[in-house]
């Protein structure tokens, strides 16, 4: 057979037949995931009432929702919260990964275990065991007690984000401070925590994400006082769809894509 | 300045560094020098603190220093890998330790920029550490290190991530810099070359033990171990047995067959075996006797290489004998010589080297 010239990059037919298949199966994908939410986007600034049929342009229901009272104080108890428990996230998850990575401990592994279980447990067995807990020590439910069950299942995220950045990290960063007269608590403050802060804002980010997200557990640990956004519009779904919630939804989206977008950045610029 | 006594340590069963002592004197540019693995760097731990010895002391500027805290040794360290702080300026860095010793700000101005002048890196103030060049990082880590003026400075292999160029040029500038400040350094390093280069005296390890100790004409000339003379330079090491003596000469037959004289003083006690050390370029090649040789005989070249400025022979005596010899291309009028060529060795007792048998 005559060698092939170099020049020619012809593919052989069952490849480009392969690729083509797999070019719709992502079309595919994209337009399941992204298309209810592009509709929904679309509906909140629908003049109907109904998610059916588009009559018109309006910006009434970003009005509506924002002088629906309930939804503002459950947003106002969301943010709250998961602005506290994301703060706590983040002391214990990256005090937690220096700790587990600098120092020795006998079982370390075992930690390490216990610590990324509530990552993969059921949010309703987490709910009801965070729920006796609090009945046990007589903790009457209320804030305090939603930011404790929300700090308790978010730290792990803020954990395993600086626990990767560690696994790069230079050993001798640390010798280095320490060599130069720094104590110990100096050397982490002033360069082992800036040097992780990549990771520690993408692991606030997703934090912070999750906690506004959270319903089943939630529901175990608030008060009615303290209820939070997603209980409160999953009671109004309940009810009926609503186009208040598509523009909330809406909202919802710009602003996750916005922190999605930030995160990637910082990991960008972490990596060069 | 610094005192090592019996140090001892252990990694599991393995003996990183084996009853080490060693004393470096104040303003002394000392050399830990030894192959990959023979524990430089583990010692250099239990000096800056991050180590401890399992057994054994070390006292620094007259004080007991083996159990104390990094950061309360008079010491500092430039890392194999620099560890620049990568969210800080060059100046952010160089000030660091003056940051730590809480010295004021305008003395801190002062001294960061007399630093960074010593190492030649004006105008790279604001840069962050990852828009310089390695050898520029290698400046930083430099500066960042000696601006708080410790009573010694601890370098482990800090030159070995540059090119072949730059490192030759560091050499030298670091040994100006440590002569111009007059400060103890303590150097690592696997590289023959760059200890004899700079130092003022070479530890020479191996397997965590210290092998030899001196000024490094000593050690490159008067080796005390096999190991210390193969690792030093090339050399011809050939076991030798002793036949008789003579006068002040012994005779002895080397590893082959060939029969020579060594100088009596250097034997090692009553040995009936030990290991003759011949440098390749003391080994005299001419095409008639070599004059002034207490050792002459006849060899044929087996083999020839052409370095440039020099020639790198190996000779095989009639006995049986076979050296490495280094010629030096002097002129250009000089016939070479080439394989298969009968030639006279020559050997100067005083080029002889015995050290004790393995
Ligand atoms: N923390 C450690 N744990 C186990 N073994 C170690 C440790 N540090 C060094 N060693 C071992 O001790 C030996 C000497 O290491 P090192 O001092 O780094 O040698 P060098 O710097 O001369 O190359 C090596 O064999 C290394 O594997
Ligand atoms: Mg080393």
């Amino acid at each position: 057979m005559p060698a092939a010239n170099p020049t020619t990059h012809r593919r052989p037919s069952g490849l480009k037949l392969l690729q083509w298949g797999l070019g719709a199966w992502t079309a595919a994908v994209f337009v399941f995931l992204y298309l209810p939410i592009l509709v929904l986007v679309a509906y909140s600034f629908n003049t109907s009432r109904l998610n059916v049929v588009w009559e018109g342009f309006t910006f009434r229901w970003y009005g509506e929702l924002f002088g629906h009272g309930p939804l503002i104080k459950t947003l106002k108890n969301s943010l709250i919260i998961a602005t506290l428990s994301t703060v706590f996230a983040v002391i214990i998850g990256t005090a937690g990964a220096w700790l587990l990575h600098r120092y020795r401990y006998r079982f370390a592994r075992a930690i390490q275990t216990l610590i990324f279980i509530p990552m993969v447990m059921p949010e309703i067995v987490m709910g009801i065991s965070l729920l006796v807990f609090f009945t046990t020590v007589q903790l009457d439910l209320g804030f305090v007690t939603a930011v404790i069950a929300h700090t308790t299942f978010c730290f792990p995220f803020v954990m395993l984000a600086v626990q990767a950045r560690l696994q790069g990290l230079d050993p001798a960063m640390e010798e280095a401070a320490l060599d130069l007269g720094a104590s110990p608590w100096q050397a982490f403050w002033l360069v082992i925590v800036p040097c992780l802060r990549p990771a520690i804002i993408s692991g606030a980010l997703m934090a912070f994400t999750l906690s506004m997200d959270e319903l089943i557990i939630s529901i175990f640990t608030t008060d009615p006082a303290s209820r939070t956004l997603p209980m409160q519009v999953f009671g109004m779904a309940k009810v009926g769809l609503n186009p208040m919630l598509n523009a909330l939804s809406a909202l919802f989206v710009l602003i996750t894509i916005a922190s999605v977008l930030f995160s990637e950045h910082l990991r960008r610029l972490a990596s060069r | 300045m610094i005192t090592i006594r019996n140090v001892t340590r252990r990694f599991g069963d393995f003996v990183a560094v084996n009853d080490v002592s060693l004393e470096v004197k104040a303003g002394e540019f000392i050399t830990l020098l030894g192959p990959s693995g023979c524990g430089k760097t583990t010692l250099l731990r239990m000096l800056s603190g991050f180590e401890s010895p399992d057994s054994g002391e070390i006292w620094i500027e007259g004080r007991d220093v083996t159990r104390l805290a990094p950061y309360r040794r008079n010491v500092n360290q430039v890392f194999q890998s620099y560890a620049l702080f990568p969210h800080m300026t060059v100046r952010e860095n160089i000030a660091f330790g003056l940051r730590m010793q809480k010295v004021p700000a305008d003395e801190m101005r002062r001294r960061v920029a007399e630093a960074m002048d010593l190492v030649a890196l004006g105008g790279y103030e604001d840069r962050l550490p990852h828009q310089l060049s390695g050898g520029q990082r290698q400046r930083v880590a430099l500066a960042r290190a000696i601006v708080p003026r410790p009573a010694v400075l601890l370098l482990d292999e800090p030159l070995s991530a540059l090119d072949a160029k730059l490192r030759h040029q560091m050499q030298v500038e670091l040994k100006r810099l440590q002569k111009r400040l007059g400060m103890t350094f303590v150097f690592v390093t696997h590289d023959q070359e760059e200890a004899l280069t700079m130092s003022d005296r070479i530890a020479v390890f191996n397997r965590g033990r210290l092998e030899q100790l001196g000024p490094a004409t000593e050690i490159y000339h008067r080796p005390g171990t096999a190991f210390v003379a193969d690792f030093l330079g090339d050399a011809n090491l050939l076991e030798a047995e002793w036949l008789a003596a003579e006068g002040d000469n012994v005779r002895v037959r080397l590893r082959g067959g060939l029969e020579i004289a060594v100088a009596r003083a250097a034997w090692p006690g009553a040995a009936t075996r030990a290991v003759v050390s011949v440098r390749p370029e003391k080994v005299c090649i001419a095409r008639e006797p070599v004059a002034g040789a207490e050792n002459g005989f006849q060899a044929t070249i087996t083999e020839e290489i052409f370095q440039g400025a020099l020639d790198r022979l190996v000779v095989r005596t009639d006995a049986g004998t076979t050296f490495s010899v280094v010629v030096a291309n002097e002129s250009a009028m000089m016939e070479a010589f080439h394989e298969g060529e009968r030639v006279w060795c020559g050997l100067h007792i005083d080029d002889l080297v015995v050290v004790p048998a393995a």
